[in-house]
């Protein structure tokens, strides 16, 4: 699975992204980040306010429930700021 | 059209290619995103903006594509920038192209609040006391919720 982190989350992490491979019983995308808290410390950290972080599986936005996969594109980042 | 770019554009000259030959066009509205200097944490040194490349082309397009089914529109236009930007330098050009002005307007008005809480860019501020990222405005949010079909 391929993990993208951006804005602070990447700061936080000290790296853009990762190839991760998660246990089989993370379905989907609340499990994966219950289990990317567990990776490291760091990651710990970045995720400790849930609420701050969103998610796009495969470029598009996704809640707690939707399906993750293996090959699977999974970005995280903090609400957007453009324009 | 969409595009996201490092470089600067020509407002007037994109503008002029948008209406270029069309004589079903009565109306032409843009909004010009710009950096601006003053900040809640002071002076801004600079403004990095970063983006997910994919996945904003995408985003901006699904935007772009929603005003179109909103609105009678002629022509529109997205251009947003990344990178490193000065105080003073434009960051985005949003322009809608209509036989009126009322479609021109409320769709340029729409592109613009809807690209701020769906597109995903960030900014990172530079001052004197340091970087920071930019939080989310609530009053962003409640820009864009005002066109929420119900």
């Amino acid at each position: 699975m391929k993990l993208l982190y951006f804005a602070w989350l990447r700061s936080k992490l000290g790296k853009a992204g990762e190839d991760l491979t998660p246990p089989a019983h993370v379905t989907n995308v609340g499990e994966l980040l219950d289990w990317l808290e567990t990776v490291s410390p760091a990651h710990k950290a970045a995720l400790a306010d849930r609420r701050a972080v969103r998610v796009a599986v495969n470029q598009d936005y996704a809640a707690a429930d939707h399906p993750v996969r293996p090959g699977d594109e999974i970005a995280l980042f903090p609400p957007v700021t453009g324009g | 059209m969409i595009r996201v770019q490092r470089e600067d554009f020509d407002a007037g000259a994109e503008l002029a290619r948008m209406t270029a030959g069309r004589a079903d066009i009565g109306g032409l509205a843009s909004f010009i995103g710009i950096v601006r200097e003053k900040t809640d944490a002071g002076a801004l040194s600079a403004m990095t903006l970063e983006h997910y490349p994919g996945m904003t082309e995408k985003r901006l397009a699904e935007i772009e594509a929603e005003a179109a089914r909103r609105w009678p529109l002629a022509a529109s236009l997205i251009i947003h920038r990344y990178g490193r930007l000065l105080p003073g330098e434009r960051i985005v050009l949003v322009a809608t192209a209509s036989s009126h002005r009322q479609a021109a307007l409320e769709s340029c008005q729409f592109l613009i609040d809807w690209l701020k809480t769906k597109a995903p860019f960030w900014k990172l501020e530079e001052t004197a006391a340091g970087s920071q990222w930019v939080a989310a405005q609530e009053t962003d949010d409640r820009a864009a919720e005002r066109w929420r079909k119900s």
